[in-house]
Formats: C-alpha cells, sequence, structure tokens
C-alpha cells in the first residue's frame, strides 16, 4: 500500500515537471513579447534590452525555465521586485508576484468548487440512483429529460436568467457576492447560493446520466445478478453490488471535475462578478500578462494531477485489486 | 417409467414426486422490433437427488427458462405463462419477497462465468457468508465458520486463510468452486447450473462436474444442468431435455437419447460434435442455417427450416402443425417412430461411428417391433423405448 502511494507520488512528480516545462515553452512560444508590451510607443532597441534584463528574459530559455524551477521553491529576486517562495513568476503588470495573487482569489475558488459540487452530488448522483433503480418508470423517463435538459444548458444563459428572476424579480436574493466563511458563515452561504445552484445544474445534468447508465451496466454484470440469486434483497443487491461497483467511476469522474474547478470555474465567476481565480485568468489573458497566466496554468495542472494522484489513493480503497498489484 | 415423465396437469398420476415442475411455461419479452417468443410451451419435471441435462443452442431459451424460475426476469418486459411449482409452492405468481426467501436458501443458481459471477469488492468469505446469514438468520462469527466449512468442502486448501482472500487471488477453477461453496451454503434442495464449465480448462470442467455431482450425492438435491456440450451431459446427467428456439424437442433419459436419438435435431447435434473415441476421418456435420428469430418463430415444426427430413413426412405437415412433445420418452417430430429409428440408423449414425450404428440397429428393431405390436404409427408412448 505505502509503496504503492509513493510510486503514484513519483510519477505525479514527473507528469508536474513536464507539464511545467511544456507550459513554460509555450509561454515563448505566443508571439507577443512581454518587453514590447512596456517598451511603450518610442521603443529603441536599448531600451528593450533593459526590460528584457529585468523580466529576466534576456538569457536562453533552458536557462530561465531552471531559475523559474527553482524560484518556486527557493524564490526569486528580479530587479523590478522581490519574489518570496513559492515564486510562480512576477506579474509587471500588477507589480507583485504572481502567488499572493492566487492565494488571495483561492478562497471565491473554493468556496465555489465545494458548495457547487455538493449539490451537484446530491442531486446528480440522487437523480440517477434514483432513474436507475426505477427503470423505464415514469420517475426515469422526467430524471432523463430533465438531465438531457440540464447538460445542454450554459451557465451564462442560466445565471443571468436566474439573477433577473431571483434577485431583480421577486427579490429572493441579493446579488451574489463571496464574504468569507470566516467572516460570516451565513452570509456566505447565501452569498453564493445562486452560484452554486447555476453551476451545479450543468453538472447534475452529465453525473445523473452517468450514475444511471453505470448503475444499470452494473445490473447486468453477473456477480450483481449473482447477489440477486443468492436471495439478497433489493436495496442490499443495489448499494452493495451495483453501486460499489459504480462508485470507482463516479469518483474518477468527480476528481478530474472538482480539480477543474478548483482552477477556476471561469463562466460562473465571469458570470456572477466574483472574483476568483477563473476571473482573474480571464483578466490576466486579457492584458497579456504573461507570468500570471503561466502561474494560473501550472497551478491548476498541479491540481489536477495531485487529485488524480488522491483519486488513484481511493481507488486502493475502494478496491482490492488495485490494493494488492 | 422414465423418471422425469408426468403426464401433464394430473400430476398424482406419477411415480416419483417431482421436485420441481414446470408446466406449459411460456416467456414472452416485448422488445422494440416485437414480442420475442423465448420459451414456449415448456414442461419438464426434476425429483431430488437427480440431475436433469437441458441442451440447445444459445437462443433456445434454456438460460431465460432458468432465470424464469428464480423469478429474475424483468417485470416490465416480460410475460410469463403456465406454472412453475417447486415443492408444492407455486413460484409463477410469487412475489418478490416471497422468492427472496427461496432464492440462495431452497434453489441456488450457478453462473457461467466464474471471472464475472464473484464480485471483486468482497472477500469470499464474506459473500459465501451473506445468504447464510440472510436466510438461516445465524451470527456473524456462524457465518464465518460456515463458509470455512463450505470452502473446504469445496475443495478449496487452506480454507481458513483463503476465506480472506478476494476473488481475483483466486484462478478460474477455485472461483467456480467458490461459486458452488456460496450456491451450496444454505444445503439448496434446487441447483441450477448454468453452464458451469464452458468458462473453464477442460482439465478442470470435470473437476467441477465431480464436485457438483458430490455436493448432489451429499446433499441430495435436484439439479437442472444447462449446458450446450452433450458430452458434459453424457457423464453428469441422468435425464435430458433438448430444447430448440423455446420449445423442448425431445427428452428421456440420458442414456435413451444418447443411444436413440429421435428428433433430426438432436442427431444435428450430434453430428455436429467432435468425439475422441470415432475415426478421425469422420466429417463432423453442422446443422445447416442459424436458429430461427424468436421474433417470428417458423410456422409448424420450428426446425423444418434446417431439418433434412421433412420430404418423409406426408403432406406439409412440418410446416402447418406443431409437433407435440409427448409425456416422458419421445420426440417433437412428424416422423413416425419406425422412420425415426430407420433414418437414424441409415442416415445419420454412420457419420457418428460404430458404437452409435450398433445402437441405431438396436432401436430400430425396437421400433419396428412396437410398430408391428400395436399397429398405432406416430404412438410414441414412453415404453417404446425402455431399455
Amino acid at each position: 500500500m505505502l509503496r504503492f502511494l509513493i510510486r503514484r507520488a513519483l510519477g505525479a512528480l514527473v507528469v508536474l515537471i513536464l507539464i511545467s516545462a511544456i507550459t513554460y515553452g509555450l509561454f515563448w512560444a505566443v508571439p507577443r513579447d512581454p518587453a514590447m508590451l512596456s517598451c511603450g510607443r518610442d521603443c529603441t532597441a536599448s531600451a528593450l534590452k533593459i526590460i528584457h534584463h529585468n523580466l529576466g528574459t534576456d538569457e536562453p530559455i533552458y536557462l530561465q525555465y531552471w531559475h523559474y524551477m527553482v524560484g518556486i521553491f527557493a524564490g526569486r529576486h528580479f530587479p523590478v521586485g522581490n519574489c518570496p517562495a513559492p515564486c510562480l513568476g512576477y506579474s509587471f503588470d500588477e507589480s507583485t508576484p504572481v502567488w499572493p495573487i492566487i492565494t488571495g482569489r483561492l478562497p471565491v475558488t473554493i468556496s465555489l468548487a465545494i458548495g457547487g459540487s455538493v449539490v451537484f452530488l446530491i442531486v446528480g448522483v440522487g437523480l440517477g440512483m434514483i432513474a436507475a433503480a426505477r427503470r423505464g418508470k415514469l420517475i426515469d423517463k422526467v430524471a432523463t429529460t430533465l438531465s438531457m435538459f440540464m447538460y445542454s444548458m450554459q451557465i451564462y444563459f442560466l445565471g443571468p436568467i436566474a439573477l433577473a428572476i431571483l434577485v431583480y424579480g421577486l427579490h429572493l436574493f441579493n446579488n451574489p457576492a463571496y464574504v468569507p466563511f470566516t467572516e460570516n458563515p451565513w452570509g456566505w452561504f447565501v452569498g453564493l447560493l445562486i452560484p452554486w445552484a447555476v453551476l451545479a445544474t450543468i453538472f447534475v445534468g452529465a453525473y445523473t446520466r452517468m450514475t444511471r447508465s453505470l448503475l444499470i451496466e452494473q445490473f447486468q454484470e453477473e456477480h450483481v445478478k449473482m447477489a440477486r440469486a443468492k436471495g439478497m434483497s433489493t436495496p442490499f443487491v443495489f448499494f452493495r453490488y451495483a453501486w460499489r461497483g459504480a462508485l470507482s467511476m463516479i469518483i474518477t469522474q468527480f476528481g478530474m471535475d472538482f480539480s477543474s474547478l478548483l482552477g477556476g470555474a471561469i463562466i460562473t465567476e465571469y458570470t456572477f462578478s466574483l472574483q476568483g481565480l477563473g476571473a482573474f485568468s480571464v483578466e490576466a489573458t486579457d492584458k497579456s500578462d504573461l507570468p500570471s497566466i503561466m502561474g494560473i496554468m501550472l497551478f491548476g495542472a498541479a491540481l489536477i494531477v495531485i487529485f488524480n494522484a488522491a483519486i488513484d489513493a481511493c481507488y486502493a480503497v475502494i478496491d482490492p485489486r488495485v490494493r494488492l498489484n | 417409467m422414465s423418471t422425469m415423465t408426468m403426464p401433464a396437469g394430473s400430476p398424482a398420476a406419477t411415480g416419483g414426486e417431482a421436485f420441481l415442475s414446470v408446466r406449459d411455461l411460456y416467456v414472452r419479452f416485448s422488445t422494440e422490433d416485437g414480442i420475442v417468443k423465448a420459451v414456449d410451451g415448456l414442461s419438464f419435471d426434476v425429483q431430488r437427488g437427480r440431475t436433469l441435462g437441458i441442451v440447445g443452442e444459445s437462443g433456445s431459451g434454456k438460460s431465460v427458462t432458468n432465470l424464469t424460475i428464480l423469478g429474475m426476469h424483468n417485470p416490465a418486459t416480460t410475460t410469463i405463462g403456465g406454472e412453475i411449482v417447486l415443492d408444492g409452492q407455486e413460484l409463477t405468481g410469487a412475489s418478490e419477497r416471497q422468492l427472496q426467501q427461496l432464492r440462495g436458501n431452497k434453489m441456488a443458481m450457478i453462473f457461467q462465468d466464474p471471472m464475472t459471477s464473484l464480485s471483486p469488492y468482497y472477500t469470499v468469505g464474506r459473500q459465501i457468508a451473506e445468504p447464510f446469514r440472510k436466510h438461516t438468520g445465524a451470527t456473524k462469527r456462524a457465518a464465518h465458520e460456515r463458509a470455512v466449512e463450505m470452502l473446504a468442502k469445496v475443495g478449496i486448501p487452506q480454507p481458513a486463510q483463503r476465506v480472506h482472500d478476494y476473488p481475483h487471488q483466486f484462478s478460474g477453477g477455485m472461483r467456480q468452486r467458490v461459486v458452488i461453496a456460496m450456491a451450496l451454503v444454505c444445503n439448496p434442495d434446487l441447483i441450477i447450473a448454468d453452464e458451469p464449465t464452458t468458462a473453464l480448462d477442460v482439465t478442470v470442467q470435470a473437476q467441477i462436474l465431480d464436485l457438483l455431482l458430490e455436493m448432489q450425492r451429499e446433499f441430495g438435491s435436484a439439479i437442472v444442468l444447462i449446458t450446450h456440450d452433450l458430452g458434459v451431459v453424457a457423464n453428469t446427467a441422468d435425464d435430458l431435455l433438448v430444447m430448440y428456439a423455446g420449445r423442448a424437442v425431445e427428452r428421456g433419459t440420458v442414456e435413451e437419447v444418447l443411444r436413440a436419438p429421435q428428433h433430426p435435431y438432436t442427431w444435428g447435434l450430434l453430428g455436429s460434435m467432435p468425439s475422441l473415441t470415432t475415426d478421425v476421418s469422420l466429417p463432423l456435420t453442422p446443422i445447416p442455417g442459424t436458429p430461427p428469430s424468436l421474433l417470428d418463430p417458423p410456422t409448424g415444426c420450428p426446425f423444418h427450416p434446417r431439418c433434412r427430413f421433412t420430404e418423409h413426412v406426408s403432406g406439409a405437415r412440418c410446416r402447418t402443425e406443431r409437433p407435440e412433445l409427448p409425456d416422458g420418452r419421445g420426440a417433437a417430430c412428424h416422423l413416425t417412430p419406425s422412420q425415426k429409428a430407420e433414418l437414424y440408423a441409415e442416415d445419420v449414425a454412420p457419420a457418428l461411428g460404430e458404437e452409435a450404428v450398433e445402437a441405431a440397429a438396436d432401436a430400430e428393431r425396437a421400433a419396428d417391433a412396437e410398430a408391428v405390436e400395436d399397429q398405432v404409427p406416430g404412438s410414441t408412448d414412453s415404453e417404446e423405448n425402455e431399455q
């Protein structure tokens, strides 16, 4: 078990290094020179050279990458400012290191991701389970149609409608806003309720469909039939056998979705003007703030890799076949 | 009187009492393409301590019949007719709760593929103990001990340790032993084995069949053995039912059916089976054509489109009139008993080797004597092939 986890962690590290190298490479493949952007209209060759030196972009790319990687662990010093570890680069637009910006925005994104996930897991998986258990019945048809509808929804369409009805029409809610959980838990909850619901909607559709089809697939499995043939009760067969088999796939999908949500729910944040990582990435892209984009990309990639490793560790708990290999 | 015979509708008239009695069973599935007549008027009996082999091609309704006996069909799409009586209890109208009390307890099922019929997520001990706890109300500890005892019974070495292992830690043959232990944990009176050896190595097959028979001797259970392999049936079963297109086309004891088969379909099955005892130069003769669609089965005898012997029946009876399967020994075929014996002896047996020729000659003589004796052509009384 320990060996499995160590092996998995090492694998994750290799993937992260690869991702960072590729991201860094792409960063410099962009046909925009960050030095040109800050150089202004009357740019001379010598001025450009000075800016390049300040940005650290006058070195060969492999050296730059090396400095970048070392900076993550040891911190860096730019002529324009200090960047303590973990240094994910220095945003020249914001005149501040990228890491504090990310951590500053993270609580909004985490709140959005956790709340939204709770909603879509409970509603989506629950609806899928009901649909599978009552396959072919009215409730199954309603759930399937509903999930199809929700699956084809768009947040930028649903969000404004929810705002128009719930906030401006019926005045049931205030305009969604982020209040730190530590300051006012109730305010945090109420302020994010509409974004959670809207964000969850598209996932609910996907999770309902996935859960339903996974369970129905499991019902056809011989060991599930065998459990029935042993005389076990319908709920027992459903939860202990069929559900158990469907669980690992649902966890896999959830791990992927959750980690990508942590990287920033761009459209949701933008729709509800929440200042999370997603909104930050849009702003950074808008301003061609390459160090910030690089930092967010690497951070998001790291999250996905870490969550994947965590999912694999979960498998080891769920599935004895993985545990022993 | 063959042990599995019983005049339809009058169970009192039988010699031995049937533990499982299936009468005129109809199973129909409604699908998008129409109604599939998966089982069409099937009747058979099984006694305690005896083994009934059910043989037929894929899609002949063997497995459906047995899932129906266990009540594991989908009630939304399946219509059931006829009756299934297990030890005096009618099963076709039984509630899911009643069936749950019976499954794994009075009747147990062994599935085809031991690689998939055990859940990978739980230890074998737990999977064996589950039905025991449910049906006997035993404590966890008692059920665990019972699981160890069952593993020992089915020949798993070091059962006290292996009971904690997961299915993937067992080989295929060992897994099928575990499945058998799981099926037999409550001493069921009826065991339905659906191709229990098909997925196993040939060397392991015999071991598993031996184990089944050994368990049968110990518990006195009735076994329904579904297979497409006549070799398996020959060594294991007492009685034999040949199914085609959802109907029983021939029945008798294994001895009777294999020595003097009466239905052209059975002849075809025998002809397409390789044998180690016959001359290697004898070619296999496959049955021409494919099994019929059960959405729209052929009129009359369902086998007539593939049958080589329809011209021996006067008129177009094969096409228009459905032949009945007589109670007891017999075949659902319009050929007269002496025609059957003659055609088998002359046309079919030579391709099956010398032994078959001799047996066929005996059967032909017996059939001729019978025909002369009572002069009732078409009578297929069960005595006629008594040996």
